[in-house]
């Protein structure tokens, strides 16, 4: 998927999560949480959350306070949706 | 010929803070920034589909395990397109069975390859050369290779420079030629007199009072 003109790792050009951002997403359902957290979890290298994290926000999915992050409203339909 | 040559008239040093960058790799699109906090062994090749760079390729994926041990990520770049990164480690996985594990940048604007002086118009003004950028936890240049496009990359090499950086990071101390993990380490040279004279006195393996080696 392309938003703003750049490749995005974590979101397929159907609009899905791929495997790595559908990960961060799961990560996340349980409330607010650092990369270095969310990397631990989702068994990911910190650089693909941190990017990951950055395409997520770009696509409305998740939202940052501080240093974390969290779902937003928009993230946790996604996650419904293709998740099943 | 002259304009390539005026681009690349700053090239990085060592103890310098990396240059920043935000590039589209294999892994999606990726900042310098992104790993702070780890290792990173930024380099470069030619071309994909070319037969040195697929050797180098196997073999930074063969010991990627071992950098991974350390905190150490792996991050490619040429100037060719992402499709042609993806179509390339496709076909070593096919032909080789061999995954590459890491990103590699596309950097079709040269943008990164001319911010670490990677490209040196004596030998392609259009490829990249093989180089090595060592970058530590906080982003400072540690360590750089240059090969010339002929002359594959020597991995046991890239190993033990990770390993004598962490061990000098670790220990406060230096790593004679040919050091290997486990090999006596040299205590920092004393700077006065008085230092000198106590350094003799101190069980060290010394040859004099500048060289002693000490077991870890």
């Amino acid at each position: 998927m392309l938003i703003g003109g750049k490749v995005m790792a974590c979101i397929s050009p159907e609009g899905k999560p791929t495997e790595s951002g559908t990960k961060i997403l799961q990560a996340l359902q349980a409330g607010l949480k650092t990369p270095e957290e969310i990397a631990r979890e989702a068994g990911l290298p910190l650089f693909r959350v941190r990017s990951g994290l950055r395409e997520l926000a770009q696509a409305g999915l998740v939202t940052q306070d501080g240093d974390r992050y969290e779902l937003s409203a928009q993230g946790v339909a996604t996650l419904c949706a293709w998740s099943g | 010929m002259e304009e390539v040559r005026q681009q690349v008239t700053r090239i990085p040093r060592i103890g310098e803070p990396s240059p920043p960058f935000e590039a589209v790799t294999t892994h999606g699109t990726l900042r310098l920034e992104d790993f702070k906090g780890s290792w990173l062994i930024l380099f470069s090749h030619p071309a994909d589909f070319t037969p040195v760079c697929t050797t180098e390729f196997i073999a930074f994926a063969q010991i990627y395990p071992e950098l991974q041990k350390r905190g150490v990520e792996l991050l490619g770049l040429s100037v060719d397109s992402v499709s042609s990164h993806i179509a390339w480690v496709r076909n070593i996985q096919e032909k080789t069975g061999i995954k590459i594990p890491f990103p590699i940048i596309a950097d079709l604007n040269k943008e990164v390859s001319l911010a670490y002086g990677m490209i040196h118009p004596g030998q392609s003004k259009t490829e990249t050369v093989r180089c090595v950028f060592i970058i530590d936890p906080n982003q400072i240049i540690r360590a750089i290779l240059y090969y010339p496009l002929t002359t594959g990359r020597n991995m046991d090499e890239i190993l033990r420079i990770i390993d004598a950086l962490q061990t000098t990071d670790k220990h406060g101390v230096a790593t004679p030629a040919n050091w290997r993990p486990g090999d006596m380490v040299v205590v920092p040279p004393p700077n006065t007199v008085e230092t000198a004279e106590e350094r003799l006195k101190q069980g060290y393996e010394c040859i004099d009072w500048y060289l002693c080696k000490k077991k870890l």
